[in-house]
């Protein structure tokens, strides 16, 4: 993968400063085409007609059809040798038939340096595809990088054209898609395109809270470009041909001297197993265009539109019986909180964020009575449900999302706490646990809260507790809401007594069960689990309405 | 976790005959599945209010077995230990405390377990607690194969040669096996029916079948005497039920045909057997009576007999028990067997004499397992349910089972789901109407054996009648492998995938409410898509007119009907005209659609013709190779490790046994290499797919 080295060349110049990209330019292989190379007839026909004397309307159709042929057959072929899609097939697969509106078709690079200013350099529509489509019907803007010219790299032209349609996104309220398919900086450009990068950056902060924004990297991503998936609401990847990294294994091995694979490095696994920077990953590019559709189906355009509706075929008083036999009579025994999830949901259709990444809280996109909700939920099932750094910022982020969209969040909770240890209080689980406390606590949109199980000690407070406005909070008959374990609280308030099994008794009859909570007013009602979704449904139906508003401020100071 | 509950008998169907109940099971809340056939049938049994009645009888048994008992609700439920049925079912100690807790006057074991365990009958009878079963000297006499089989003979009952005892080496279980002459089969003495029993056809398999089957004595049943006899090639498996009470009076009501079985365990039963002339049948029905009255037997029985191809027959055993198929011979007899158990054991005398015993109409069950049958016919498979639906809303279809939806399906217990039973007057409506019944019914969470149990009622070879208890193999030599699709078939199931997506597409194009930014409706009545099945892609057009589908392919029209519930599980469609009930299992975003057709399950995947065209760009991802790895066919516990690190092992060499389900399976390598590295060791849980042994 010769491509894979340039970028993390070009990488490594981003980082370091434009004095080492201009050095290694001579060996990108992506770089503009040398006097040397064969000329493909489509360049020589380009060269052709920019001196002849054609009429405009047939040099709008040349340049038409050369925009549409990109880097030419060959490189497109090669594209398609990596197992992946040119820009305008993803476009093609994203959108719905026919609704694509392209934009800047005609805009080429501006670079005179290094031969860059030839006419066989040049490339109608430059090294990306931008405009609005439709997905479903509902209006979308996009733009999908163009590996076949110059390896997707980001020239200032380039910039200008994702800018441009940022801008109409945002003006018009509407979510932006990148396909991001890029090999970094077009190094001839130099300090152009370091400007290009900042201009989208700057406009993917803008933007942010504003309109969804969403990447799907569908080949390398490297350098400073990482930073524009970075700062979008959700980062998907596709398995084996995508790459996420700030520098390439050669630098790495170069400065740590460690050897690493770009897969290892900054592959689909690595981001959404260890790293966290990605979402989901998908098998291929046709799976992840079709999964992006059907994830857009859940977002609302804007901030000023509410969750989207959609027809339900799941009647919204269903009960769900297996729901009272699901949490164990053992406490200590762990159930699948997916489940409970699954179950209650509409259709059984639930799209998790971060599946495979700090599973010990589940989050994710659901419907109920076809009205889009985000589902948070600790699972028992790892780590007992426990918060720590990287469930508690991956919940946080998650909850911020759907506050900003609109989104109603509906809790389920059980947790034993916060994960004690050297590793999480080095790692600071004190800062980031205080995200998901402040996430849930200036959360304005319907929240809705159901204890299934354990909720101890400050995590009861942090998981959308009425305390933290929760709007509607439920306790199944199983729930334990408690400062602690009855092992632990015991042997506190019991300290060198003996008797403690009968102490432990004691404590268990007063404090393992749902009432110490319910008498205070701390939990609305306690439900039989089988009528949840029922509940859920008309608490949402109710909530539609509910108009809450946090004092005026710049922004908040979330601890980062 | 096991409950035992007391049931309120409020419910019972036959209400004079006892008050309250007290059983077993499981799974607690418990709700009946018991629909009965015979609330239509109309049981022949009169009731007689003056009979005095048990108050409490204590069912020892699990849910689906306990709920068969007629019960409707249970008031009362004690824990008798934790999953292993060693500490919980098989635990007497506990049992016996249940019932002096639970103050019950009365037990009735259900089948399985302590049913026919002469050491539980006596503790009972010290306890001055009835025992709903035979009296124990029948249990042992009956439950001793050496004994059983010299009573039979002394009693006339033709027999086949063989050895009861204790063996103590594998050697002298050869030299037993040479006298008999091969082919010989070996079992646990103490257990019913085919479990644990194996064949051997030479010596190599009678020590490895000598070795299995002294070990599954010793932790199923706590008794090591082995049963070595000669095995009867190319059979059919048909037992008699009787009946007997106190007084000396016994009665045959006719015969189940078992012969589908997958590893000597019944699949399908049905009856009356297709195979029986009248004469026949009352000859072992004869003989299965004269059994009962050389043991004095009381309550109801099953002589089993192994029938050849002449129609000579073999005592093979007799079960002192209710038997799990017991419900089809309700069927068609219209007595209701639970009821008769429970007047003997309190005393009475049977009220029918032989000729009131009919045959009405045919009765099929057909038992429903939590296993893979594309796995030896059938391994193990746990998991969550996470739904269940019985097809109880379809006419005179019967579910027995102690489950429901949200149940668990753990390695402790007996993979059986449910029993499925259907009625018919004839042969071929209970046999249609148990093809709807596999159709309709629900589940999910767990792999389950209905696609194997729908081709065998629906295989020509069984509804002509021609079986043997080598039906299996016969007919699937190279294991099962679901329905095969002829043309019309596959058509009709790839259009139904089409429809199902098209139904999505558009529901997903139609958004609710107010919208800021006007949304462009998508107004499209007709469709291009590829549709995949396997290896094979068929382009498909689909025109929609009002809710009626037409999908062209291949120069043919398929029309398709049906008001689609994308919530629902059940899709029922009319495809032709002809109403069709297909299941959809999942549908994902990338356009793959599983679908439950013909019981077998298809992934189809469906896809827009651009997509399709694209695809083709895509690489095909390698997956492991997997003959260098073990993993566990499913799950259970490490039993045995036969192989350490660095040792060679052959090809067919045991590797590991996995006991699973109370069976024990061997797995052996699949080639000759050395062993790479364990990764389990014997008392270990495995869940299906763990990686076991690596070889190099």
């Amino acid at each position: 993968m010769m491509a894979a080295i340039s970028v993390a060349r070009s990488s490594c110049g981003l980082i370091n400063g434009l004095k080492v990209s201009l050095r290694s330019v001579t060996r990108v292989k992506y770089g503009a085409v040398s006097a040397t190379v064969p000329q493909t007839s489509l360049h020589r026909s380009c060269r052709w007609y920019s001196v002849s004397h054609l009429s405009v309307k047939e040099r709008i159709d040349q340049k038409r059809q050369a925009a549409l042929q990109g880097g030419g057959q060959q490189r497109i072929e090669a594209q398609h040798k990596r197992g992946k899609l040119t820009a305008r097939e993803r476009v093609q697969l994203l959108l719905d038939p026919e609704s694509f509106v392209e934009t800047d078709m005609f805009v080429e690079h501006r670079c005179a340096d290094f031969g860059m200013e030839q006419d066989r350099n040049k490339f109608p529509g430059d090294s990306v595809v931008t405009g609005r489509g439709r997905i479903n019907g509902r209006l979308v803007y996009v733009f999908s990088q163009d590996f076949t010219v110059f390896g997707g790299s980001l020239s200032g032209a380039h910039a200008q054209k994702i800018c441009k349609i940022m801008d109409q996104a945002m003006t018009v309220g509407a979510p932006v898609i990148g396909l991001n398919d890029s090999g970094g900086a077009r190094i001839q450009e130099g300090v152009e395109s370091l400007a290009g990068y900042a201009d989208i950056f700057l406009r993917n902060v803008m933007a942010s809270g504003v309109i969804p924004q969403i990447s799907l990297i569908m080949g390398p991503c490297a350098g400073g470009a990482v930073y524009s998936p970075a700062l979008t609401d959700f980062t998907f990847m596709v398995k084996d041909t995508s790459y996420l990294f700030i520098t390439g294994p050669d630098v790495v091995k170069s400065v740590t001297n460690e050897d690493v694979t770009q897969e290892e490095l900054g592959g689909a696994k690595t981001h959404t197993t260890v790293s966290g920077v990605a979402h989901r990953a998908f098998e291929n590019d046709i799976e992840a265009l079709l999964n992006l559709r059907e994830f857009f189906n859940f977002l609302p355009l804007s901030n000023q539109d509410p969750a989207p509706i959609r027809e339900s075929h799941d009647s919204s008083d269903r009960l769900v019986p297996s729901l009272d036999s699901i949490v164990p009579l053992e406490s200590t025994k762990a159930y699948d909180m997916l489940d409970i999830i699954h179950a209650i949901v509409d259709e059984r259709d639930f799209f998790e964020i971060m599946p495979n990444y700090a599973k010990n809280i589940v989050v994710g996109f659901a419907r109920m009575n076809g009205r889009t909700v985000g589902i948070v939920g600790n699972q028992p099932k790892v780590a007992s449900g426990c918060l720590d750094i990287n469930s508690s910022v991956k919940g946080a982020r998650f909850v911020r999302f759907c506050d900003a969209f609109n989104i109603p969040i509906i809790t389920f909770v059980d947790v034993p706490g916060f994960l004690p240890g050297t590793a999480q209080e080095y790692g600071g689980i004190i800062r980031h646990g205080a995200k998901l406390l402040f996430a849930f606590a200036e959360a304005t949109v319907p929240k809705i809260t159901i204890i299934t199980r354990k909720a101890y000690g400050g995590a009861y407070d942090v998981m959308s507790s009425k305390h933290l406005r929760g709007d509607v909070n439920y306790a199944w008959p199983t729930a334990e809401v408690a400062v602690m374990g009855a092992k632990g609280a015991v042997q506190i308030i019991f300290r060198g007594k003996e008797n403690q099994a009968e102490a432990e008794a004691e404590y268990v009859e007063k404090f393992a069960n749902p009432f110490p909570a319910a008498v205070r007013g701390f939990v609305d009602d306690i439900i039989e689990p089988a009528t949840t979704r029922k509940k859920i449904c008309q608490d949402l139906e109710m909530l539609a309405s509910k108009k809450q508003v946090n004092p005026w401020k710049k922004h908040a100071n979330i601890p980062l | 976790m096991t409950l035992w509950m007391i049931g309120n008998m409020a419910a019972h169907s036959v209400p004079s005959t006892l008050k309250r109940l007290l059983f077993a099971v499981k799974y607690s809340p418990l709700q009946s599945r018991c629909c009965a056939v015979q609330r239509e049938a109309q049981y022949s049994t009169i009731s007689i209010p003056s009979e005095k009645t048990f108050d409490k009888i204590l069912i020892a048994n699990r849910g689906e077995i306990a709920c068969r008992v007629h019960v409707k609700m249970a008031d009362e439920a004690v824990c008798v230990g934790s999953a292993p049925t060693s500490k919980s079912y098989l635990n007497m100690d506990a049992i016996m405390d249940a019932i002096r807790v639970t103050g019950a006057q009365a037990v009735h074991p259900g089948y399985g377990f302590l049913s026919e365990n002469k050491e539980f009958a006596k503790r009972l009878a010290a306890e001055g607690v009835a025992f709903i079963g035979p009296d124990t000297h029948a249990i042992q006499a009956m439950g001793d194969k050496i004994e059983s089989k010299l009573i039979a003979k002394a009693a006339k009952v033709n027999t086949i040669p063989g050895f009861d005892g204790v063996v103590k080496t594998a050697e002298e279980a050869v030299k037993i096996a040479q006298e008999i002459g091969y082919p010989v089969m070996i079992k646990a003495s103490a257990g019913g029916g085919g479990k644990g029993m194996r064949i051997a056809w030479n010596d190599e398999e009678t020590r490895e079948g000598f070795r299995f089957s002294s070990q599954e004595a010793a932790s199923s049943f706590g008794d090591d005497r082995l049963l070595i006899e000669k095995y009867i090639d190319n059979p059919r498996h048909i037992e008699i039920q009787v009946l007997a009470d106190k007084h000396g009076n016994a009665l045959w009501l006719n015969e189940r045909e078992c012969s589908i079985q997958r590893r000597n365990q019944k699949v399908v039963e049905e009856a009356p057997s297709t195979f029986l002339d009248p004469v026949t049948r009352r000859a072992m029905g004869e003989q299965a009576v004269q059994l009962a009255k050389a043991v004095q037997y009381s309550s109801a029985g099953t002589v089993e007999f192994l029938v050849d191809s002449k129609k000579n027959f073999y005592f093979l055993e007799m079960n002192t028990r209710l038997q799990v198929e017991h419900p089809i011979t309700e069927c068609i007899t219209g007595l209701d067997l639970v009821e008769q158990m429970i007047r003997v054991a309190k005393g009475y005398q049977l009220q029918h004499t032989q000729d009131d015993i009919p045959i009405n109409g045919w009765a099929i069950e057909c038992r429903v397992y939590a296993e893979d049958p594309y796995k030896s016919f059938g391994l193990p498979s746990i998991g969550r349910l996470s739904q269940y639906q019985e097809p109880l809303d379809l006419d005179k279809v019967r579910v027995d089972s102690g489950i429901q939806e949200g149940s668990d399906i753990s390695i402790y217990y007996d993979p059986m789901i449910s029993k499925l039973i259907t009625y018919g007057a004839t042969r071929a409506e209970a046999l249609g109407r148990m093809e709807d019944a596999l159709d309709n019914y629900v589940i999910r969470g767990v792999t389950h054996n209905i696609p194997l149990l729908r081709e065998i009622i629906t295989h020509p070879r069984f509804v002509s009648g021609h079986i043997s208890t080598n039906f299996l193999p016969e007919v699937y030599p190279d294991g099962f492998k679901g329905h095969q699709l002829e043309a019309d078939a596959k058509r009709e199931l790839l259009a139904s995938a089409a429809v199902l997506y098209i139904t999505a597409e558009l529901r997903s194009a139609k958004v609710l409410g107010t919208q800021r930014v006007a949304s462009t409706p998508v107004e499209c009545s007709h469709w291009e898509l590829c549709v995949e099945l396997g290896e094979e892609r068929q382009d498909v057009e689909i025109s929609k007119s009002g809710t009626v589908y037409t999908v062209e392919m291949d120069g043919a029209k398929v029309e398709v009907w049906g008001a689609l519930n994308l919530a629902s599980p059940l899709l029922p469609l009319t495809i032709n005209g002809t109403q069709r009930m297909l299941q959809c299992l999942s549908r994902d975003a990338a356009g793959v659609i599983v679908l439950q057709y013909l019981g077998t399950l298809f992934k189809v995947r469906v896809l827009s013709k651009l997509a399709a065209e694209l695809n083709s760009y895509m690489p095909e991802k390698v997956s492991e190779d997997t003959s260098s790895i073990l993993r566990s066919p499913m799950p259970g516990t490490v039993v045995a490790v036969s192989v350490k690190p660095g040792d060679t092992v052959a090809e067919g060499q045991e590797i590991c046994v996995i006991e699973a389900m109370k069976m024990q399976n061997s797995l052996t390598a699949v080639k000759q290499a050395k062993v790479k590295s364990v990764h389990c060791k014997p008392g270990e849980t495995v869940g299906e797919g763990d990686l076991l042994v690596e070889l190099e």
